[in-house]
């Protein structure tokens, strides 16, 4: 059946034309001035400019703790929502994922509507409880998912050793549940970083994020600069991901 | 050869990279009849079975079906069909639509479909499940239809992928029946795979057993049994005693060191030979005349039919006895075996001998790695053989010290010590006779000092 | 136990009612007529009677942004649905390093966060000279969603018995007629999944479409409310659209589910 690998052959061709290839000239445009020659300068702008560095440290700020603000609230929910004694209908795991359905901007957009209309400032703290309601059920499904396919039974071999509910939590479900989380983390995390307009939308343009200033140099035509800005994106990604492979080895 | 067989195999080989699970295969099947490939796990059976179905194409070697060559037909213009390991129903399909499948691809107008679902459903006394989801039938069920959907195109051969082996042993025993009566009322050739050597004795008319991808011995099921050819079928098919012995002259054979009135000829004399007694042919006697050695019995277990005995002979090697009546434990009994009742097989080989070459002054090759050893008396870059007596190897738990590693795969009992077929990781074989105890697939180190390897021309290979 | 009961459902509603918040505010105020969100100035269905009367400001704008939006959904998860389908058939069968590469290509637009993907596209279209419109978004779309496609036919293939493909040929199907009477219909569970994946990624996106509409005025949903926000007014009328919309997908999402549900207990 040798044959069948065949298959894959136009997605794979695909994936070349449409993925490595566009990586490839961010890192080519990264590395060109605006007549094609190659220059280090983009990256050293970014590296000496402090309003990029400064948006640079706040997004991942930004990120870091809506990530943690994430698991916090989302481990919670999904431990619950797997849990047989606690929750026996699918229909609530589905309107959890539900409002995904609706379109971003505009339940960001009615969000910040909401606070405007509490009387709330925009700014950080809208930003980060915004962004905490788009990502939220990003982080709760991967870990629902993996607490639901768990065996139970190790559980119960947990308590059969003498392992107390709250020891079995901590030895046993939560080192189980951390694939579940590390892909949650992925989920929130990178897209935290690189948002533009939930940023905008939620702070009235008063905060901008890495993402915004991306955007910003490829609309006004500064492409080596934003491929340059991208790159540095890219390399974060790649950190990350080689993290988050290495981790589930431990457990 | 039968004049017309319905299947001749010639020469089949076929290797997965650099793994060769069939070699040089030659086979015959009669138009009816019952043949059963049978063999451990990985020792080619399936993929032969795969080859005649059409899914794997062999290396080299052709199939003739009725005396035309089908090795390049493509399984779906090949009037043989499968009944395939865990059935393989389509889950999309209930049981009607599964037996119908093929009848549908060849346009066949629905009522003759219907009329002849009808007639197969009933062959395998599932005449009420027509409009049953597959997915909700029981084991046995699935694997009822599983034969009315192959039965239904009447093939010229039945080729069946050990059906029974997701069955339970009561169910399988029930099928095993059932199987034989539909062979006896259809008349069409079955070819049947399976590891499971007592399915195999019940259900065939010709056994092929196999084993690392060769064709060990083709018989009947009685003749396998008291026949066996070699010490691989006598210890794959039944339990037995296999033992080291010498042939002194015809008819006179020497065993755990005593000596024995056997039937076997032509074997020479003064010749090492495999010696195989079934255990229930070893008979207890009161009578000191019968008595041929005498031996103490140290485990006694009930097995249901008959009683399971392991004694120690008073020359010091143990023996395994099935008997109705059991002996206490501790007991002094008096033995004896009939002449007919010993099997004397040709030994494959006496001891390991390995194509090498000399690489230095000491130094020599084989295996794929360097061995210190005495080359006196041979040019270097010579090709030579290696020789080294089974009891000269040595097997290590670990890999330092040792000088190539490999993976025990077959384990034979000889009464006073086990001999050991241990693949390298090349792939080729060393046989070892050791007294410890290793268990299949253990990894070990193997080690052979210099002194215990003597070289002789190459491709004389006598001592 | 009971009180833990008591309080993980209160926990669970309580994220519930938050992360509806805003949803509901949509709905509500979408009967009265004010222009901006928040603002009541009592009930009133004329801006569901504009939405589909079309006495609208824009209004062509919106409706062509809703047609191109579904256009754009529909055809990037047709593609990927039969490509994903066919590459996660060849995956399946490969082995070692071939596999192992596959999948990693195959992470990579899932990993991305959308705004390395729509720029990494923008510069490829650039590159490459090529103008930039329904294709081009066509195709970013199709970049995103097919991973998941083939996620999805994944697990389907190993689920089902490696033999069922050869037992359609051993009777006698030709592997056309195999791949369509048998392949097919044991991975429709996956490639139906896959396809409702890909078609609520390609709606929701904004900024991969952002990078590669071009110049040419293509606006889909998304870039639309993107642009209309920015310009300080939101078109009253996406609030009835938006509640709509929402409704329909509750609906479909519930019965799918109530469907589900009573299958497993027939089983």
């Amino acid at each position: 059946m040798n044959k069948r690998t065949g298959w894959a052959l136009p997605y794979f061709i695909f994936l070349v034309l449409f993925v490595v290839l566009p990586l490839l000239l961010i890192v080519v445009y990264a590395l060109q001035d605006g007549s094609g020659h190659f220059t280090l300068a983009n990256l050293g702008k970014f590296f000496t400019d402090r309003d990029s560095l400064s948006t640079f440290a706040l997004s991942i700020e930004v990120a870091i703790e809506n990530t943690v603000l994430c698991i916090l609230i989302g481990y919670p929910a999904a431990y619950i929502l797997a849990d047989k004694n606690l929750n026996r209908s699918a229909v609530t795991v589905v309107l959890f994922i539900l409002p995904m359905w609706i379109n971003a901007l505009m339940r960001t957009l009615a969000t910040a509507e909401l606070f405007t209309m509490a009387g709330v400032q925009l700014g950080k703290g809208t930003l980060l409880f915004g962004m905490c309601y788009d990502y939220l059920p990003f982080m709760i499904y991967p870990i629902y998912n993996q607490l639901n396919k768990m065996d139970k039974s190790y559980a119960e071999a947990a308590q059969d050793l003498g392992a107390t509910p709250r020891e079995v939590f901590r030895k046993v479900t939560l080192p189980l549940s951390m694939p579940g989380v590390w892909s949650g983390v992925m989920m929130v995390f990178m897209p935290t970083v690189s948002t533009f307009a939930i940023s905008e939308f939620l702070t009235n343009n008063k905060i901008k994020l890495f993402g915004t200033i991306i955007q910003e140099n490829i609309n006004n035509s500064m492409w080596n600069y934003g491929a340059a800005l991208s790159l540095v994106m890219l390399i974060i990604i790649a950190i990350t991901t080689m993290l988050q492979k290495e981790e589930p080895d431990e457990s | 050869m039968p004049k017309n067989p319905i299947i001749q195999i010639e020469h089949l080989s076929k290797s997965f990279g650099d793994k060769q699970v069939l070699s040089d295969i030659n086979l015959y099947v009669r138009k009816g009849e019952f043949i059963t490939l049978l063999g451990p796990s990985g020792c080619g059976k399936t993929t032969l079975l795969r080859m005649l179905g059409g899914f794997t194409a062999p290396d080299s070697g052709r199939i003739l079906l009725e005396g035309k060559d089908i090795s390049d037909v493509p399984p779906y213009r090949r009037p043989l069909n499968t009944v395939f390991q865990r059935y393989a129903l389509f889950p999309h399909l209930d049981v009607y639509d599964n037996v119908a499948f093929g009848l549908k691809l060849q346009k066949v107008p629905e009522a003759d479909i219907e009329k002849r679902v009808k007639k197969v459903l009933k062959l395998v006394s599932m005449s009420d499940y027509e409009d049953r989801d597959v997915n909700s039938l029981s084991g046995g069920q699935q694997q009822r239809v599983a034969i009315a959907r192959a039965l239904i195109n009447q093939p010229r051969v039945l080729l069946l992928d050990e059906p029974l082996a997701a069955l339970d042993l009561k169910m399988r025993k029930d099928m095993q029946i059932e199987l034989k009566e539909m062979h006896r009322k259809l008349g069409i050739t079955f070819i049947y795979v399976t590891h499971d050597q007592e399915e195999a004795l019940t259900l065939s008319d010709t056994i092929v057993v196999m084993n690392e991808g060769k064709i060990q011995q083709i018989g009947t099921p009685i003749d396998i049994y008291n026949e066996p050819v070699n010490a691989f079928v006598a210890d794959f098919i039944g339990d037995s005693n296999i033992l080291n012995g010498k042939m002194f002259r015809d008819r006179r054979v020497a065993f755990i060191k005593h000596e024995f009135d056997c039937v076997d000829e032509g074997f020479g004399e003064n010749v090492s030979v495999d010696v195989v007694v079934r255990p229930e042919d070893i008979y207890f006697t009161n009578d000191p005349a019968k008595c041929q050695f005498t031996a103490k019995v140290n485990s006694c277990t009930f097995k249901g039919v008959h009683y399971e005995m392991w004694v120690d002979t008073d020359t010091g090697y143990e023996l395994m006895i099935q008997d109705y009546d059991p002996y206490p434990v501790g007991s002094e009994v008096m033995l004896y075996i009939d002449p007919d009742d010993i099997q004397v097989m040709k030994k494959e080989r006496r001891f390991n001998a390995f194509p090498a070459r000399v690489t230095g002054e000491g130094r020599v090759m084989f295996l794929d790695t360097e061995f210190e050893c005495n080359t006196e008396g041979f040019a270097v870059d010579e090709a030579v053989t290696a020789t080294v007596r089974f009891e000269k190897v040595d097997l290590l738990d670990h890999e330092e010290e040792a000088d190539l590693t490999g993976n025990v795969v077959f384990i034979l009992y000889k009464g006073d010590h086990y001999h050991l077929t241990v693949k390298t990781e090349t792939g080729e074989n060393i046989w070892v006779d050791t007294n410890d105890i290793w268990d299949k697939g253990d990894f070990v180190g193997i080690k052979i000092l210099p002194a215990d390897i003597k070289l002789v021309k190459a491709e004389s290979g006598d001592e | 136990m009971k009180a833990k009961k008591v309080f993980a459902r209160a926990y669970i509603w309580l994220l519930l009612v938050v992360l509806y918040a805003p949803i509901v505010f949509i709905a509500v105020f979408s009967f009265t007529e004010a222009k901006s969100l928040g603002n009541w100035t009592g009930f009133s269905m004329q801006l569901y009677r504009n939405l589909f009367g079309g006495a609208m400001q824009n209004s062509s704008a919106l409706v062509s942004a809703v047609q191109n939006t579904l256009l754009i959904a529909l055809a990037a998860s047709v593609v990927a649905t039969l490509l994903g389908t066919l590459a996660a058939i060849g995956i399946f069968n490969m082995k070692g390093k071939k596999r192992q590469t596959m999948t990693f290509l195959n992470n990579i637009p899932m990993i991305n966060p959308d705004i390395i993907t729509g720029v990494s596209l923008f510069l490829l279209f650039v590159f490459l000279h090529i103008s930039q419109g329904y294709l081009t978004v066509i195709l970013a779309h199709i970049t995103f969603c097919t991973p998941y496609v083939v996620l999805n036919v994944l697990p389907k293939l190993s689920q089902m018995n490696p033999n069922v493909y050869e037992a359609a040929l051993d009777l006698g199907a030709t592997p056309a007629q195999a791949l369509r009477k048998v392949l097919f219909p044991a991975l429709r569970p996956g490639m139906i999944s896959g396809f409702i994946l890909s078609f609520t990624m390609s709606l929701d996106d904004f900024a991969v479409t952002f990078f590669t509409r071009g110049t040419i005025g293509l606006d889909t949903l998304s870039t639309y409310i993107y642009a209309d926000a920015r310009k300080g007014g939101l078109t009253p009328e996406l609030k009835p659209l938006m509640t709509i919309l929402f409704l329909l997908v509750l609906v479909v999402l519930l019965v799918i589910n109530m469907r589900q549900s009573k299958n497993n207990e027939k089983e």
